[in-house]
């Protein structure tokens, strides 16, 4: 069907409002059902033995003690998984991960999984089964694993992106790079230039709710799963690929979603536990411990980042280069690769290069967090351009002012830039009363700003008015931001109803067809685009439907306010007929009133944020806290102001723990010390002033409403404004993620003690 | 694994002393019920002690106050013992959230023996005892007597601390007790200490005593740190004094939470904020 996806300047009725969401309720009353709240009469539990060691060789592994305990149903291995994957490389490396095959390759890496009647069953199960390990070395830091001489992974893993390939295998996965013009000739002529290498640790997501399914798959090839995942239609195909079943007889639904944050956009363990339901013929549910969730889920990358940027006097970049080593855990990944594609997009350069190096380690295999890769890179630059503007004695926000892209400047990782907003978010940043507030003894203030592409994909909506006339809206993506409320809003303009009659709810894999998973902050553009397109649909059978209930042709009916309307007077003197009564009608005047659509959506709209943050020091303890911080960002258009301001919130809240915290912390022997939320520290509400937020609406060109995504860009800039903000508290650059006590501690004993040198 | 729920030290005692298996007792069991569910510890019996009705009690004595063993951190936070010991009883209010301070006892927080428990540098600088009573005889400790390492106590088998003792308070005397944690809550301490105070009335300090919490294996009581301010106003020198023999008597280890460095220094910083709050509350100026 034809549709128009440009933006219009369309005014609003309901869009833009704030009514309550549609999942508060349930929520709050507790009735909301998660990944665990489901069972089955007959069901197992699911639980899985993961490798005590960095890094071993699996000699063999004995299952014949455990599978005769009474009450286990089932045990697997990777025996249960033969590969079905056909040379697809990353199938296959998710299948790895599942399940190790031949080697585990960090702490925590799954080697066999057990089903029996009750978790004490299971437990004892697991112990049960004798595995015989053979060490290997190990390496889990991303400097020391790209260090000639570290222990090698993979014997076959030789560098991509190389010319001529290397013949040595290495855990450099693969290089990359972009940029533009010459940047020899650029730092030529710079008056000043910074150069910095930076380290960030490795972070969880750190969402509430664990990985959970409830599994049933019957010997028939047919079966069932309830999942937490941020993507049902993708863990249905993974699932349906790596278990050889056809994916329409998977049905995949998905449950409430306590968090996700990327992390949920990847398998884990619901492959075992659909394997280890038709082993056993009976529905398994599988719920990670948070032990098993931080060791063995997808936290971020850990990075080591070399920045260099030069500068005119006057203020303007001339040159900037960055080499970006992330690992992905024991896998290639493509996270050094958006490191140094967002590394300068906020820039218009004429000079830029940036190299991303993927590196492998035994740590568990990194998924996407949040905006995946950019926060890590946007510390290193923004760092390197405070510096910068203070050496050349200039503001550092008019400083990215002069610098910053716009509208027709060629971005670093290549495409043109259409109308953006970072420099709005700049001016409005230099303007809001937060920048000239005054600031005590041992306070810092840091700014920064930040970029994500955002995305678009495939996306399925439809949109079906009952016979009362209220409407239901079922998308396939994971509403993980409040898009069930933002669907309802859209669809309320659109047929002109009100919100309140209109409920949106997230079909399960058969009712709908795919659906990429809910990432790259795409859903408010894709499956708002895509009730766009759904409600104008139905629009559509309800004029003809009112068309023919007046027996007039359809192009002598309108629609306005949620009624039909003779388009003039030629068209007949008929009163308006509401939808309700189109829909009470239905039944005679041809069925069903639905409307539905299906595309790739294209056009996503990049987005760019700006951030401020107050900081005091205890230069006695290096305790920090967080006195102030406010987030400016482009929504392109808040559907849902409400929610907007949350995920603005949201992003600057885990950005704030993980500046200053948080961090997975390995010991000498390459297993996880701190596997829990006591020592994997995220910040508890007391931690945190509240986040004030300013929203600024430049319209992306290719939606309907002008929507960008908001969901990912407010995690890119807190590292980086409150390193500037503690760096400045304290008169030393920290170039250490997190910035927790002991590391400020010692940066000021260190600079106290050059100090007294010079002296 | 065998519950008992007795009603008496007693025959808690009893049950303790004849049990083969390992067996743990269950106060609050906000330690006890994480390692449980974490898998970490499989005992074959659980004796919980909150029935007994005299480990329910804070009685105030002639010699000062008595804490049972199974007294939840907020029936001692509204009791009579924090206006004589407000350092012991923040100390104690510290652990955990609101949530946990209903159930954790102090008494739990000393035999769990982490060198990192909040209440037990309060407790020792504060010269508090610990009543045991075992299936031969009762006895009385001082609380640095009891955790021998982490997770490791002197504990006899079958013995049980039954209740606290906490001196009485003469007058200008006060206590304080700090903790440094990277969060505002919720969490353990990388690095803290308790001072307790006497004055004279000039306001010079004539008794002292400074316990350091997660510095070593356990709580350290350290004397070379109370006589440098006794016989001072605390002024700034005796308060550099007492920082300096604060981060000499530490051993720490470089962990998860913290660095042998990070804590010898900030032992000094806690131990000399912490004197100037305890002398405050004995009335010094």
């Amino acid at each position: 069907m034809a549709y128009d996806t440009n933006f219009t300047g369309q005014k609003f009725k309901v869009v833009g409002t704030r009514p309550l969401r549609p999942d508060g309720l349930d929520k709050v009353t507790g009735r909301a059902r998660y990944g665990a709240d489901v069972s089955a009469p007959g069901q197992l539990v699911g639980r899985v033995l993961r490798s005590p060691h960095a890094h071993a060789k699996i000699v063999k592994i004995d299952t014949s003690k455990a599978e005769k305990l009474p009450g286990v149903k089932a045990v697997i291995t990777s025996a249960d998984l033969p590969d079905l994957t056909n040379g697809d490389a990353g199938m296959y490396d998710i299948l790895v991960n599942c399940m190790a095959r031949g080697k585990a390759l960090y702490d925590g890496h799954a080697v066999a999984a057990v089903a029996a009647v009750d978790a004490a069953t299971a437990r004892k199960a697991l112990k049960l089964i004798n595995v015989e390990y053979k060490i290997l070395p190990h390496v889990t830091d991303v400097d020391e694993a790209v260090k000639p001489g570290a222990p090698v992974l993979h014997s076959k893993m030789f560098t991509d992106g190389v010319e001529p390939k290397p013949t040595k295998a290495s855990n450099v996965a693969k290089r990359t790079e972009f940029g533009h013009g010459d940047v020899e000739k650029g730092f030529k002529e710079a008056d000043v230039i910074v150069e910095r290498s930076f380290k960030t640790e490795q972070t969880h997501q750190g969402y509430i709710e664990p990985h959970a399914c409830l599994a049933n798959l019957g010997s028939d090839g047919q079966g069932e799963m309830w999942v937490c995942t941020q993507g049902h239609f993708v863990y249905r195909n993974t699932c349906a690929t790596l278990l050889g079943l056809d994916a329409a007889k998977l049905r995949v639904t998905a449950s409430e979603i306590g968090g996700g944050f990327g992390g949920k956009t990847h398998v884990w363990a619901e492959p075992l536990a659909l394997a280890l339901s038709r082993k056993a013929n009976r529905p398994v549910k599988l719920v990670m411990t948070r032990d098993e969730v931080f060791k063995a889920s997808g936290p971020t990358s850990s990075t080591s980042i070399d920045v260099k940027i030069g500068a005119t006097k006057d203020g303007r970049i001339t040159a900037a280069t960055a080499t970006l080593r992330y690992q992905g855990g024991p896998f290639l990944g493509m996270w050094a690769e958006l490191g140094a594609m967002t590394s300068y997009a906020c820039y218009d350069l004429k000079n830029v290069k940036t190299v991303g190096y993927e590196v492998v380690v035994n740590r568990p295999k990194v998924a996407a967090y949040r905006a995946p890769s950019a926060p890590m890179a946007a510390f290193a630059v923004e760092s390197v351009v405070d510096e910068l503007a203070h050496k050349i004695g200039m503001d550092a926000v008019a400083f990215r002012i002069k610098n910053a892209a716009k509208e027709g400047t060629k971005s670093s990782y290549g495409p043109t830039y259409g109308p953006i907003g970072i420099g709005p978010t700049l001016e409005a940043a230099k303007n809001h009363p937060h920048m000239k507030a005054p600031l005590k003894k041992n306070q810092g203030r840091g700014m920064a700003c930040g970029f994500w592409f955002n995305f678009g994909g495939q996306t399925s909506t439809s949109l079906n008015v009952t016979p009362d006339g209220s409407v239901n809206v079922s998308v396939g993506t994971i509403d993980v931001g409040g898009s069930r409320a933002s669907m309802a809003l859209i669809a309320a303009e659109e047929l002109g109803v009100p919100y309140e009659n209109v409920r949106c709810v997230v079909a399960d894999t058969s009712s709908l067809g795919h659906n990429d998973m809910s990432d790259g902050s795409r859903v408010t553009f894709s499956s708002g685009m895509n009730t766009v397109i759904a409600a104008r649909n139905a629009k559509k059978v309800l004029i003809q439907r009112a068309a023919k209930m007046w027996d007039i042709p359809e192009e002598a009916v309108t629609w306005e306010d949620g009624h039909a309307k003779p388009a003039g007077a030629n068209a007949g003197n008929f009163p308006p007929l509401s939808l309700k009564e189109i829909a009470a009608a239905a039944g005679n005047t041809g069925g069903p009133i639905a409307g539905h659509n299906e595309f790739v959506a294209d056009g996503a709209g990049v987005s760019f944020a700006t951030h401020i943050c107050d900081v005091e020091l205890d230069p006695e303890t290096g305790a920090t806290k967080i006195i102030r911080y406010t987030v400016i960002q482009d929504a392109g258009k808040a559907i849902h102001p409400s929610y907007v301001e949350g995920q603005y919130q949201g992003g600057a809240a885990q950005g704030i723990g993980w500046a200053l915290n948080e961090e997975y912390v390995y010991g000498k022997d390459g297993r996880l010390q701190n596997a829990g939320y006591l020592d994997y520290r995220i910040p508890v509400c007391s931690d945190l002033p509240m986040i004030d937020t300013v929203i600024l609406e430049i319209p992306n060109p290719n939606h309907p409403y002008g929507v960008r995504g908001v969901g990912e860009t407010s995690i890119v800039p807190p590292l980086a404004a409150i390193a500037n903000a503690v760096s400045n508290a304290a008169g030393v650059r920290m170039t250490h993620i997190p910035m927790s006590p002991p590391r400020i501690l010692k940066a000021l004993d260190d600079q106290a003690k050059t100090k007294a040198k010079a002296a | 694994m065998r519950y008992e729920a007795p009603s008496s030290t007693k025959a808690a005692v009893t049950l303790l002393t004849k049990e083969k298996g390992k067996s743990a007792i269950l106060a609050g069991g906000t330690d006890l019920l994480v390692r449980l569910k974490g898998g970490f510890v499989e005992p074959d019996l659980i004796v919980d002690i909150k029935r007994i009705p005299a480990m329910r009690e804070i009685k105030k004595t002639a010699s000062g106050f008595q804490v049972g063993a199974a007294v939840s951190g907020n029936e001692l936070g509204a009791s009579v013992v924090k206006k004589a010991w407000p350092g012991v009883v923040e100390a104690a209010n510290l652990i955990g959230s609101k949530q946990v301070q209903g159930r954790c006892t102090m008494v739990g927080n000393l035999c769990n023996a982490s060198p990192a428990a909040d209440s037990v540098p309060a407790l020792v600088a504060a010269g508090a005892q610990a009543v045991i009573v075992g299936p031969k005889k009762k006895r009385t400790v001082p609380v640095e007597k009891i955790a021998t390492g982490p997770g490791r106590t002197s504990l006899a088998k079958g013995e049980i601390v039954e209740s606290l003792l906490l001196p009485k308070r003469p007058a200008r005397a006060g206590d304080a007790y700090l903790r440094f944690i990277p969060r505002s809550e919720m969490d353990i301490a990388v690095v803290s200490a308790g001072v307790s105070l006497v004055l004279d009335a000039k306001g010079v300090v004539k008794e002292a005593r400074v316990a350091l919490g997660a510095v070593a294996p356990t709580v350290l009581l350290v004397a070379p740190a109370a006589k440098a301010i006794i016989g001072s106003k605390l002024d700034d020198a005796a308060l550099d004094k007492l920082a300096a023999a604060c981060s000499a008597a530490c051993s720490p280890i470089d962990d998860k939470r913290g660095t042998i460095e990070f804590r010898t220094k900030v032992a000094g910083v806690l131990a000399k904020r912490a004197a100037k709050i305890a002398y405050q509350r004995a009335g010094g100026k």
